[in-house]
């Protein structure tokens, strides 16, 4: 069953990254891009654990982890330069 | 009993994964930036709460003991969503994004978020120089 299932996952997961990077393509504006990036973050997330329950391995564990780490913290930039003009101001 | 825990794990990643496509489609096709915010803040953390869920009974049942470490992830994801929601909502009304008339609440006249022209049209009463 589950050898049914894995693959329909990763299809399903495949269809909504094309559905973002479509988003991410078309924005009108660069919010919209930013949400678009946000979402790939997420859906990589998503991608990595089931290919680790494929794989029967809990190291992709760890990588899920970073990816959402390191998603916030670039979404955080990106939205700190686009209000600010600049991300770290020193005065 | 071998049975019941793969069926249980394969509904689990069914409904993650529709739980992140319908996000998907919803960023694609809804008509406004702030409705576009719906779809991955809340339908994809939710779709991937459910395929670590997946994750944790597959591995928890194979490996003989409970690994749970993996609930980090949506623990993470469920703290950050409303804070990357709100920065980037923030970052649409300063940058005047487009707003559909379906779009309930406008951006505020006043303060932080509001726009220079709307500042000027009408300057808060207990602010001073806000409108110079």
């Amino acid at each position: 069953m589950l050898a049914i299932v894995i693959p329909v996952s990763f299809a399903i997961l495949g269809l909504a990254f094309l559905l973002t990077l479509a988003r991410l393509v078309r924005g009108p504006s660069l919010p919209d891009r930013l949400v678009a990036l946000d979402t790939l973050n997420i859906n990589a997330i998503a991608l990595i654990v089931v290919y680790g329950i494929k794989l029967r391995s809990t190291v992709f564990f760890e990588i899920a982890l970073l990816i959402a780490v390191m998603g916030f913290l670039a979404t955080v930039a990106f939205t700190k330069y686009l209000q600010r003009g600049d991300i770290i101001e020193l005065n | 009993m071998q049975t019941v825990i793969e069926a249980l794990v394969c509904v689990l990643l069914l409904l993650g994964s529709a739980f992140t496509l319908v996000g998907a489609i919803g960023l694609l096709r809804l008509p406004d930036f702030y409705m576009r915010l719906h779809g991955p803040t809340k339908s994809t953390t939710l779709g991937v709460g459910g395929i670590v869920l997946a994750s944790v009974v597959y591995f928890s049942t194979h490996d003989n003991y409970a690994s749970l470490h993996e609930l980090l992830i949506p623990a993470f994801l469920f703290l950050t969503a409303p804070i990357s929601a709100h920065m980037l909502s923030k970052a649409g009304i300063q940058q005047r994004v487009f707003i559909s008339s379906a779009t309930r609440g406008r951006p505020p006249a006043t303060g932080a978020c509001a726009s220079n022209e709307a500042a000027r049209a009408a300057p808060h009463e207990g602010e001073p120089g806000r409108d110079a």
